[in-house]
Formats: structure tokens, sequence, C-alpha cells
């Protein structure tokens, strides 16, 4: 297989990287990434809901060229699926067959029956199996939603890059994978993981970049609009709501006000659009109310003023 | 921009960066962040790799090896701006290691981890403050409410041994109704309800698979994660110290236990009760907590609580026990929704009232009103001496007493 490309060399060149797959990031992210790429190191990316933690390792297979294996983390994932299971009926399928042809050296038929022809593999194991210069981005997503268990499991991956398979031996990486973890912290996950990795904490974004976001995300939206659209947004983090509304929700905002054709807001698109942005009823209350009207004309005074 | 120059400037004596990158380790450490030798090996790996460019580079190289909390920030931010801001370093390390006091600089309001992080750097240096003397606080003011916000310091008497000893027994025959979850993890069973085609396959790898038969396996079974909210105001002072060392030995003895206190603010110490020794334990927690017997919010603290922790630590079907005495001052709608959310966001929400003095409880506080229809549970306690009541009151025994219908 042709050697794909190459890693960035520079923290600059990440962010060229990050950026051209329409990826607006700032300093600090590159920074951590360009060292995770180059250190080898998994990158623990914690955040909010919505603020493009599990974007970034899209981003990186597509800009990198190398398959993006996802493990969706939930309670009670275990080995059977995150790693690797046998299959079965075909093993039982072989032991007759052993049976038939009268076999009956038993090393060798453990041997064929606990061969590589008949293990499943789940994402870890997949994860493990790159090849020079085309190991995969293994996206660990949510990890926060599994249990301690599990995460104790990761400990052994993440540092050595190796599964052990009782039946077969122990399963080492050619070449390790570029690990990126993400939770959404709603539980705090153990200091001995995090140790192994490199932390960041994505934030929202500041004015001007979720600006240049909407801009790249949703051509088509008015330039007025965009710019309402995202200083509205930026109001309502500010405000003491139960969920702040994420990019992704201020992608989704700006589409539906493009599909519904709309050049500028208003209290009334406001209101029937609001579902896209806020997801919790008693958010959608307080914004519904006279608070929710004096936001708009804040925000229109400050374009206004801004102009 | 002179920083940046200065930064620069590094690079002409490259091998003394790996020291002050170390002695830049060591600041944080004591300024209270968890940093190891690796994170410093790491560090130095790190600023060899990314190379020694702009102080912007230079802060994120370092950031993102030695920041593994968010929490961390602040501090990190604070004392890397200390830290990599004189213009002769060999300068700050004098001012670092001698007995000469640093001069004032002028300064606004400090920030969130100046004091720690200039702590760390000048220890040593402040004037000996005679120790204070914490009064020992013996007001019992049960029965009196109030919601404003006093701040006080509170000393616990010590546990004695012959306590300990009785709590923990105790508490290994607390058995919480309800507290079991089935996981979605197995363990071998001899019932024969679902095949285990693994453990199969294996034993019949034994017979050369001559024989196959069948194993099984059951799901495991274990304890949801328990959090505690304590009411820690004047008129449940009698009874603190009691909750505090049942949430102790509560967390040492399970997983997934957090504990919160609250009077006027609300405070997380699970952390402090994670320290092995009971008193140790309490201490750091006398020390975490700023209002002792004030007065209470407890809308105001369930609020809080929901906003910035229930989604934190209320996952996987965690049980909560809110441990107060109903008696609300301030907004009793607030109450109203907060306790709503709450016993919604929780598997199952036990309120335990200490404040009952006779049986014929009857539900006459507004406050009181408000939160049994939002409660699962509704444990109410005479008077509790020792843990056993405390774990008596909670177990599952009484269970069908627990009905909040039966008080409203």
């Amino acid at each position: 297989m042709s050697i794909t490309k190459p890693l960035p060399t520079s923290i600059d060149e990440t962010l060229a990287l990050l950026s051209s797959q329409d990826y607006v990031a700032n300093k600090a992210l590159a920074t951590v990434l360009f060292l995770s790429l180059r250190m080898k190191r998994p990158l623990f990316l914690e955040g909010e809901a919505g603020v493009g933690k599990t974007e970034i390792a899209k981003v990186l297979s597509k800009a990198l060229d190398r398959p993006l294996i996802r493990l969706q983390c939930y309670e009670g994932l275990d080995v059977s699926s995150a790693v690797y299971e046998w299959n079965y009926p075909a093993q039982m399928l072989e032991i007759r067959l052993a049976e038939a042809t009268g076999e009956d050296d038993r090393t060798a038929i453990e041997r064929s029956i606990f061969s590589e022809r008949h293990l499943i593999r789940r994402p870890v194991l997949q994860a493990l199996e790159g090849t020079g210069g085309r190991a995969p981005v293994f996206l660990i997503d949510e990890l926060d939603r599994t249990d301690e268990a599990f995460e104790a499991f990761l400990l052994e991956i993440l540092s050595d890059y190796q599964v052990t398979i009782p039946e077969l031996g122990t399963i080492r990486a050619q070449e390790p994978p570029i690990v990126i973890i993400t939770t959404n912290r709603t539980r705090e996950i153990h200091d001995a993981l995090k140790r192994r990795c490199l932390y960041h904490w994505v934030d929202y974004p500041a004015a001007d970049v979720e600006l240049e976001i909407v801009r790249l995300k949703v051509p088509g939206c008015h330039d007025e609009l965009s710019r309402q659209v995202v200083a509205y947004v930026q109001k309502l983090r500010q405000m003491d709501l139960f969920k702040s509304p994420g990019v992704a929700e201020t992608i989704d905002w700006a589409t539906a006000l493009t599909e519904l054709d709309r050049l500028a807001l208003d209290p009334e698109t406001v209101s029937d659009t609001i579902g896209t942005l806020l997801k919790y009823q008693d958010d959608i209350a307080r914004i519904e109310g006279s608070a929710g009207r004096e936001l708009l004309t804040e925000v229109k005074a400050e374009l206004a003023q801004a102009l | 921009m002179a920083e940046a120059a200065n930064a620069i400037k590094f690079k002409g004596g490259e091998g003394r960066i790996p020291d002050n990158v170390v002695y830049f380790a060591r600041v944080l450490r004591k300024a209270g962040m968890k940093v190891g030798p690796a994170a410093v090996r790491d560090a130095v790996e790190a600023v060899q790799i990314a190379g020694i460019g702009s102080r912007e580079e230079f802060y994120w190289v370092l950031h993102s090896v030695f920041v593994k909390r968010r929490e961390d920030h602040e501090v990190f931010d604070q004392a890397f701006k200390l830290f990599w801001r004189t213009r002769d370093l060999v300068e700050k390390m004098i001012a670092m290691f001698s007995p000469v006091a640093m001069e004032n600089k002028q300064r606004e309001k400090l920030k969130a981890g100046e004091t720690r992080v200039s702590q760390a750097l000048f220890e040593g240096h402040e004037k000996q403050r005679p120790p204070e003397d914490k009064p020992m606080i013996d007001i019992d003011a049960r029965e009196t409410i109030s919601g404003n916000e006093v701040l006080r310091q509170q000393d616990f008497a010590q546990m004695t041994a012959f306590e300990l000893s009785e709590a923990k027994n105790a508490i290994a025959k607390l058995t919480l109704p309800f507290d079991q979850v089935e996981t979605r993890r197995y363990k071998p069973s001899a019932s024969a309800r679902k095949i285990d085609p693994r453990a199969t396959m294996r034993a019949a790898m034994r017979t050369g698979g001559d024989l196959i038969l069948p194993r099984f396996r059951k799901r495991r079974k274990v304890h949801p994660p328990l959090v505690i909210i304590a009411d820690i105001s004047g008129s449940m002072s009698q009874y603190t110290r009691i909750f505090l060392h049942f949430m102790h030995v509560l967390s040492e003895r399970r997983r997934g236990v957090h504990t919160f206190l609250f009077g006027t603010r609300l405070t997380n110490i699970t952390r402090q009760m994670r320290n092995k020794d009971p008193d140790e334990a309490v201490d750091q927690c006398t020390g975490a907590v700023k209002d002792w017997s004030g007065g209470t919010r407890i809308g105001e603290a369930l609020r809080l609580f929901n906003r910035q922790w229930s989604r934190r630590v209320l996952g996987q079907g965690a049980v909560v026990i809110l441990i107060t005495d109903g008696l609300e001052r301030d907004s009793i709608d607030e109450l109203d929704t907060e306790m709503d959310r709450l016993q919604r966001s929780c598997r199952r929400l036990i309120w335990l009232n200490p404040l009952l003095r006779f049986d014929g409880f009857e539900a006459r506080a507004r406050g009181v009103r408000t939160m049994l229809a939002h409660v699962d549970e509704f444990r109410p306690v005479h008077n509790i001496e020792a843990m056993a009541d405390l774990v008596s009151a909670l177990g599952e025994k009484d269970a069908a007493k627990a009905d909040p219908r039966r008080y409203m």
C-alpha cells in the first residue's frame, strides 16, 4: 500500500491541515493536535456537547487520508463488542468437521478452532491493524458513557497499543493508531487514563471564529443574517441557561434560517426556530418571553453600532 | 512583544530550557496541580518536538502536557505568566531560593489561582504568621432557620476507635432499597438461563471437542452510584458530625459515592472524603466549606447542583440521598422547580429528614410540603445518636413506611 499523506511537521502546518478541511481551529488546538501526532500520544478532548470534538477525528482522517475507526461508548460496553468475539457457529462446525475426518490431535483441533479465521474483529482490534504510514484514526467517542471497568481496560491499549487474547496471544500494532478520545464530562475520567493522554478542553469559539465557521459551513447564509445569528448565540451563552447552544446548534440554526429564506432575524422567526438552538423546555420558555426580545434588540443595536 | 523576543532568546542557550521546565513543573506541583515526573519528561520532549517559536506556542505546548483537568487551566495560566516573565531567568531563580522578599508589584485584583501560584513560587518568603486559633462552636442552633449567609469555621470532635468500628459495622448492615442495578456485563452462573458461548467453547476444548456441554451466564449486578447532598445549616448543626462520618464510611466502602454539603452555598467534598483517615477527611472538609451552621437556601443550592453537577454525577442510574430538614426561607417556587428537576434526573430520590421529635409527623412547613411532592422516599428520623440510627432509618426494612404520600 502506498504511503499516504505525511504528518504535519509544525504547528502552522497542522493549522493549515485542519483548515484545508474547513475546520476552523485556534492555535491551542493545533498545538495539542500536532504534539499528539508527533509524540504518538492519544488526544483527550473534553468539552460541552456540540463544540466539534468528534469532528476533529473525522477531519483528521479525511485530511490525512486514513481510515476512521469509531468506537461509540455506552454503558456495559464489553470486550466482546469492543475488541473481539469468536465466531461460535463456525467453531462448532469446525469441531464437527474434525470429527468427520477423524482428526484426533487435540492441539491441532484447538489451533484450528481458535485461529484468526474465526476471530471477529471489533473496533479496538481493527485499530491495531495499521501498517506503515497507514495507521487508522481511532475515535473513542463519549468515553464517559461507559463504566470504569472499560476505562481500566483501555489503559493497556493506550499505553502499549496491544491487546491480549487468551486463546491467541498478544496482538501488537505495527504502527500505533492516531487515538482521539472525547468526553462530555458526565462523569470524571480517572487520572490514570488522562495521564497517558494529551488533554485539551474544547471551548465555545469566540465570535469572529464562530462567524467564520458559519460562513464556511452554511455558504448560502446571508451575510447580515450570519452576523446576527452568531451575535445572538454568543449572547445566549452568557445567559445562565441549563444547556448553552454549541457550534453544531449555531450551524443548524443558520441552515434552518437559510432554508426559510430569511435575511435577518425577527422575533417571530426566532421563536419559530428556537427549537434548533435550545433543547430544554425551561430554556425555551425563558427565551420566548420578553428576555428573548430584549436580547434580539440588543444584538441588533450592537451590530448597527459596529457597522 | 518584548516577552516574545525573550522567548526566542532562549534558543541560544537551549540547554537550559529542560532545567527551567523542571523548575516550572515544581512550581505547578506546589500550586496544587498533579504533575508527575512522567509529565515533566513529556514536557521536555514536547518542547523539543515543537521547537520554541512564539510565546503563545510555547504556552500551549506546555499547557497540553501539564493541564489534565479543566479546573487547572487558571492555575497554569497564572503560573506561566509569573514564571516565564522576567528578563533574566537566573535572577528569578536567585529570588526563588534566597530569603530576600520579592518586591511588591502593583497589581489589580488577584485572579483565581494567583495566590496559590505565587505562594508556590515564593514559598517561605512570607513572614511566619501565628497559627489561627479555630474556635469550637458550641451553639446549638437547632430549629432556627435563616436565609442570611453567615460564614463560619467549624471544628468537630475526632472519631474514637470505638465509634469508628461501630460505624463500620452499622454501614456494613445497611442495605438500601432498590440498591442493585443490573449491568450489561455477565458473570458465570449455574442456573440454565443464558448460554455463555465463549465459556462453552473453551470447556469443549478440554475434551478435544468430543463433548460440548453448555455453560451459562447471568447479568452482573452492582450498586448504582450514590450521591449524598447534606444540609449543614444552623438548624442541622447538631447532626453534621455524624453525617460527615456517615459520608466518609460510605465513600470508603462503596464505589461511585459523591458527596456535597450546602448551607447558603454548595460545596463538593467528594475528593476530601476520599481521604482514608476519617479525622483527616473531616478536617479537610472543614477547610473546604465556608458556611458552617449558617442559613439555608435549599432551592438555590439545588439549582446550583442541577446546573453544575447533576449531569456529571447523576449518570448511570444514580440514587440521591438528600439530607435536610426542608425548612426553606427563600422562594418556594424555586424549590419546587429544582426538586422536580432533581427527581427527574436521578433514579431514586431519598429524603432523610432528621428533625422529627415525635412519631405523628405532619408536613406543615411550606418547604416540607413542596419537597414531599417530589421525592420517591421520605425517611424521617427522630433522634440520631449513632450511625446505627441513621442506618436503620435508611435501611430496607422500613421501605413500606417511606412513601411520601403518607405524610401529605
